[in-house]
C-alpha cells in the first residue's frame, strides 16, 4: 500500500485522461456531437464505483470469514469512495443529460436504477450508524452489504436492459459507445482514465483506512 | 409462530390490509371499475409491499431476547430461516389472496390473464417474505429498529417489485404468454437469489 509508483501512475494517468478528454480530437456523432467527450468523465465514474463496491462486498465477506475488523474497515472505506463516486456519475450524467436529453432527470430506466443503487448504500451506512458495539456494527453492516450488492447487480445490468424505452446510448437504438461507435480515439483515453480514476478512488479509500486504523490503535 | 402465540397479531394484520384497501378506495373516490389498469396495478403492489413490511418486521422485533436463546439452543440457524421463510412466505401467499379479494371487490377487476396473475402474485410474495425475513433479522440487531426495517428494505426490493408490476401489468392485459415468459424466469431468479443468500448469511446473523 506505501509504494510511490502507483500514486505516480495514477497522477500522470488522470493529467493525460483529462487532458485528453478536452483536448484531442472526438468523432461527431449525431445528437452527441461534442458532448460525446462526456464518457470520459461520466462513464469512468460508473466503471469506478462498480469496481470499488465490488471490492467493498469482497471485504465484506473476508471480514465474515475471518473476524479481522481490519477487513470491515477496508470494506466501509471502498463503499464510501464507490457511493462518492456513484454521486459524482449520476451528477454528470445529469450534467450532460440536460445538454443531450434536454432535461436533467427523465426517467430513464438507468438513471433511476442508480438512483435506487444509491439508496441502498445509504441505507447501508444508516444500519452502520444505528449500532454502537464496533463488532455487532461490522457483522450486521457486512451481512447486508453482501445482500445489498446481490440485488444491485439485477438492478444494474439485468433490469434496464429489459425495457426498450432506454434513452441511454447503446440502448434502444440511439447511437452509443458500443463496439460499432467506441472509435480508437476515444479508447486511448477512455481506458487509461477508467483506470485513473479507480486508482483514484483506492488511494482515497487506503488514506482514510490508514487513519482508521490510527484511531483504532489510539482507542486502545 | 409469532402470529399463533398471538391471536391479535394476525387479525391485525388482516385488518390493517383491509383498511389501507379501503383507504385507497375512498381517495380516489371512484366507483368501480373506473381506475385505469396502471394504477390499479401499482396501487396493488404498494398495498402488498407496506402489509408485507408491517407483518414481517414482527418475525424478530418482537420476539423476546429470551425465548430467541431458547430457540437457539434448540435449533440450528439454517433451519431456521428456513422455517421462517416458508413460514412467511405462506402468510404471505394468504394475504395476498385476501388482499387481492377485497381490491377487486372495491376497486373492480380487470385481470384477463388470471392464472398468469397469481403465479406473479404467489412468486411475489415468496421473494418479498424472504427478503424481509432476512432483513428484519438485521434490523431487530440495530437500535430503532421498526423504521430501519422500512430503510433498509425498500429499496433491496425494489427490482423485484419492478419485474413483478411489469408481469401483472402483462397479465392484466392479456399480453401473449410467450412474450414474457423471460420477465418470469427473471422473477424466478431474483426469489431463487434473495432465498440462496438469506440461506447462507443468516447463521452469521444468528451467532451474534
Amino acid at each position: 500500500m506505501r509504494k510511490k509508483w502507483w500514486k505516480v501512475l495514477t497522477v500522470l494517468l488522470l493529467t493525460y485522461s483529462i487532458l485528453g478528454a478536452l483536448l484531442f480530437d472526438a468523432p461527431r456523432l449525431n445528437i452527441l456531437n461534442e458532448t460525446i467527450r462526456n464518457l470520459h468523465f461520466h462513464v469512468t465514474m460508473w466503471f469506478g464505483m462498480i469496481i470499488l463496491l465490488t471490492t467493498s462486498m469482497v471485504y465484506a465477506i473476508k471480514y465474515l470469514r475471518s473476524n479481522n475488523i481490519d477487513h470491515d474497515h477496508m470494506s466501509v472505506e471502498f463503499a464510501n469512495v464507490g457511493i462518492l463516486f456513484g454521486m459524482l456519475g449520476l451528477a454528470t450524467g445529469a450534467f450532460w443529460a440536460n445538454y443531450a436529453w434536454g432535461e436533467p432527470w427523465s426517467g430513464d430506466p438507468k438513471q433511476n436504477s442508480s438512483a435506487i443503487a444509491m439508496l441502498i448504500y445509504f441505507a447501508y451506512l444508516v444500519l452502520r450508524n444505528s449500532m454502537s458495539d464496533p463488532l455487532q456494527k461490522a457483522r450486521i453492516s457486512s451481512i447486508y452489504n453482501i445482500f445489498a450488492f446481490a440485488t444491485l447487480i439485477p438492478l444494474l445490468f439485468i433490469l434496464p436492459r429489459m425495457t426498450d424505452s432506454s434513452l441511454h446510448p447503446g440502448n434502444g437504438g440511439n447511437p452509443g459507445f458500443n463496439a460499432y461507435d467506441l472509435d480508437s480515439r476515444l479508447r486511448m483515453v477512455f481506458y487509461p482514465a477508467v483506470i485513473a480514476w479507480t486508482l483514484l478512488g483506492v488511494w482515497i479509500a487506503s488514506l482514510r483506512i490508514r487513519v482508521k486504523r490510527l484511531r483504532t490503535v489510539l482507542e486502545d | 409462530m409469532l402470529e399463533w402465540r398471538q391471536k391479535y397479531a394476525i387479525n391485525g394484520i388482516i385488518l390493517y390490509l383491509a383498511s389501507t384497501v379501503f383507504v385507497c378506495y375512498l381517495s380516489f373516490n371512484l366507483k368501480t371499475g373506473v381506475v385505469q389498469p396502471v394504477t390499479w396495478n401499482a396501487l396493488f403492489w404498494i398495498i402488498i409491499l407496506f402489509t408485507a413490511v408491517n407483518s414481517i418486521s414482527k418475525s424478530f422485533i418482537q420476539e423476546s431476547q429470551g425465548r430467541l436463546l431458547y430457540i437457539y439452543t434448540l435449533a440450528r440457524a439454517e433451519h431456521i430461516i428456513l422455517a421462517k421463510m416458508i413460514y412467511y412466505s405462506l402468510l404471505m401467499i394468504l394475504l395476498s389472496v385476501l388482499g387481492f379479494l377485497l381490491y377487486s371487490l372495491v376497486m373492480g377487476n380487470p385481470i384477463q390473464d388470471f392464472p398468469v396473475f397469481m403465479i406473479s402474485a404467489v412468486l411475489g410474495s415468496m421473494g418479498l417474505a424472504s427478503a424481509l425475513t432476512l432483513l428484519s433479522g438485521i434490523a431487530s440487531k440495530a437500535q430503532n429498529s421498526s423504521s430501519l426495517v422500512a430503510i433498509l428494505s425498500f429499496p433491496v426490493v425494489i427490482p423485484l417489485l419492478l419485474v413483478l408490476i411489469k408481469c401483472s401489468k402483462n397479465a392484466i392485459d392479456g399480453i401473449d404468454r410467450s412474450l414474457y415468459y423471460d420477465d418470469l424466469g427473471i422473477l424466478v431468479g431474483i426469489n431463487a437469489i434473495i432465498i440462496a443468500l438469506s440461506y447462507m448469511l443468516f447463521p452469521y446473523l444468528w451467532r451474534s
